[in-house]
């Protein structure tokens, strides 16, 4: 199973991984093995969700980030950062501070995302009053989804709304600017701060887009020790607020928590998150089971962009923080302040179109009918002979997995432990045998012990 | 060849459904193209819902060959008195109880006809009715 085409950020360190399963379990599109004593993954299944890195108990599982240093590359560099970012700081430390800590490790600038959802406020609702597309509309804005859905719900890629996320406007409005500014472009470099591996999977190889704006992509949690350190050395002294103006309102600064596009969009809308629940909800909306929604706003991960992988901060609070920080400043003032990428409108506009988003369904069996009628034929008979408890000894997720994999010659059937004690009672292999295709599995490792 | 068989309770709104999410997932591994799906689980799903809506129990048997997908409902229940005329748009014998739940628009044999390739259905008063459903594939 190679498919090079689709960059994954999660990458496994087989130097590190124990082969625990851990991952394999929980994973939402069953994309991972266990052979040979490490986790393996079948690339064309992952949608970048991170829920492996997660319970991972020996951090073996990355997220490939750039090198620091290439900000120092370009003459003028921009933090470009989500949000979400101020909200895992404690109450101490001001926006403004995060701000000035960023300047000091080496930006020329800080910009935030949310900006960029003053545009979308307004395209998409004209979008979704024009496009001949089926309802519900789903919004394009977390890319784990927009994956989810390709491999997943084939067939609900036509209900996606085929404009860019926040983070692609923010970039290509802030590239601009600076170029009108009298800045080459080749001198400006864009770095986003990110708290999920599906924003860098989304900028290194997009879903109906070409090229992002983006020049480097660097992690939350990294970012989080920088500005620290940097908070933490000139603590006494150091004067917050003075150099950025907030401006953000209130509900731009929560359009990456939940419920945050669909207050922002007229007609029946709803919010889900978590990738089980998107799905559960999914399956109902590929029966027809959902009637008059116009609107869905599907997020990977609990708490939305809070619940990022990346992000140090428990969830809740830096929930709780956001939503204190934007309502507490001066509300009104803001509400009415004009934002400078509104200004900006009629050239993004244009600008903001998705390609059709492709499906690539990993549910089939085989890309021939007849063959797969048969390869399912075959899952049948193979089901009715495994023990259907999902132990996970095989080294699949359960036992529906290993039956696919087996009519696809990934495993054989002698894998389930069950089968082995079957046929060792039966005497169809011997203990040597059966132990060794355990030791195949699992590694040799795991049997050292004494 | 595949056989896939359901039975469905009348009156159990609560797993309907069923069957056609069923199905749905091996289409989907079948490879079969996701407009073709939908209308296959769309007419199954009405199929469905007569059952639970109007008799007292039901089969769902569905075969899929390379060619053609059928799909056989069958079902002990009240019958149909007047087919043509069950199957225009709008008319339904729904009880107002199932009209509130959102169901027994009256669209049910008409859109199940809507979209399948070849449609029959025969009935008998306080017997039964049953559905053959058949959808080509390519």
């Amino acid at each position: 199973m190679s498919h090079k085409a689709f960059h994954h950020a999660l990458k496994i360190q087989k130097d590190i991984c124990i082969g625990c399963s851990h991952c394999m379990n929980v994973c939402p599109t069953g994309a991972l093995r266990v052979r040979n004593g490490k986790a393996e993954l079948y690339g064309e299944r992952c949608v970048d969700c991170g829920e492996c890195y997660r319970v991972c108990p020996v951090g073996a599982i990355i997220v490939e980030q750039d090198d620091f240093s290439k900000v120092y590359d370009y003459k003028y560099s921009i933090a470009l950062v989500p949000e979400v970012l101020f909200g895992q700081f404690p109450e101490d430390v001001s926006k403004g501070l995060v701000y000035k800590a960023l300047r000091k490790i080496g930006f020329n600038d800080v910009y935030e995302v949310e900006y960029a959802s003053e545009i979308l406020k307004h395209t998409m609702q004209e979008y979704m009053k024009t496009a001949e597309q089926e309802k519900p509309f789903i919004s394009a804005f977390c890319p784990a989804i927009v994956r989810l859905i390709q491999v997943k719900f084939p067939s609900l890629v036509e209900h996606i709304i085929l404009q860019k996320p926040p983070l692609d406007i923010a970039a290509m409005f802030y590239r601009k600017k600076l170029e009108e500014q009298g800045y080459n472009p080749e001198d400006v470099g864009i770095f986003y701060i990110t708290q999920c591996a599906a924003k860098i999977a989304a900028i290194k190889s997009p879903v109906g887009e070409h090229d992002s704006d983006i020049n480097g992509v660097i992690n939350m949690d990294f970012i989080y020790n920088k500005i620290y350190s940097s908070i933490q050395n000139e603590r006494p002294d150091a004067v917050p607020g003075s150099d950025y103006d907030d401006k953000l309102p209130s509900g731009a600064v929560n359009w990456s928590l939940t419920h945050g596009e669909s207050d922002n969009i007229q007609g029946r809308c709803l919010a889900i998150d978590e990738i089980e629940n998107v799905m559960e909800f999914l399956e109902k909306v590929e029966d027809e089971d959902i009637k008059n929604v116009d609107f869905l706003e599907l997020r990977a991960c609990d708490e939305s962009c809070a619940g990022g992988i990346l992000n140090p901060e428990n969830r809740f609070l830096a929930v709780e923080r956001l939503r204190s920080n934007s309502n507490a400043q001066d509300a009104e003032e803001k509400e009415n302040a004009t934002q400078e990428i509104l200004t900006y409108y009629n050239f993004l506009q244009p600008k903001l179109h998705l390609q059709p988003v492709v499906p690539r369904s990993i549910m089939k069996l085989d890309e021939d009918m007849t063959r797969a009628l048969k390869k399912m034929r075959r899952v049948k008979d193979i089901m009715s002979r495994l023990p259907g408890v999902d132990c996970g000894c095989c080294g699949a997720p359960t036992c529906s997995a290993l039956a696919q994999d087996i009519v696809n010659d990934e495993a054989t059937l002698k894998d389930c432990v069950f089968i082995q004690k079957r046929y060792e009672k039966r005497g169809l292999i011997s203990k040597d045998e059966s132990y060794e295709i355990m030791e195949r599995i699992w590694g040799q490792n795991k049997f050292n012990q004494s | 060849m595949m056989e896939y068989e359901y039975n469905i309770n009348g009156g159990d709104f609560s797993k309907a459904g069923f069957a056609s999410s069923s199905l749905k997932k091996a289409l989907k591994q079948l490879n079969i193209p996701s407009k073709l799906i939908k209308r296959i689980v769309i007419a199954l799903y009405e199929a469905e819902m007569n059952i639970v809506a109007h008799a007292y129990e039901g089969v769902i048997k569905v075969e899929i060959t390379p060619e053609k997908i059928y799909i056989n409902v069958k079902d002990k229940g009240p019958g149909i008195e007047d087919i043509q005329m069950a199957m225009e748009d709008g008319f339904s014998t729904a009880s107002e109880e199932v009209r509130e739940m959102g169901f027994g628009a009256g669209m049910g044999l008409s859109n199940i006809k809507n979209n399948a390739d070849d449609f029959e259905i025969v009935s008998t008063v306080n017997e039964g009715t049953e559905l053959k459903i058949v959808t080509k594939i390519s």
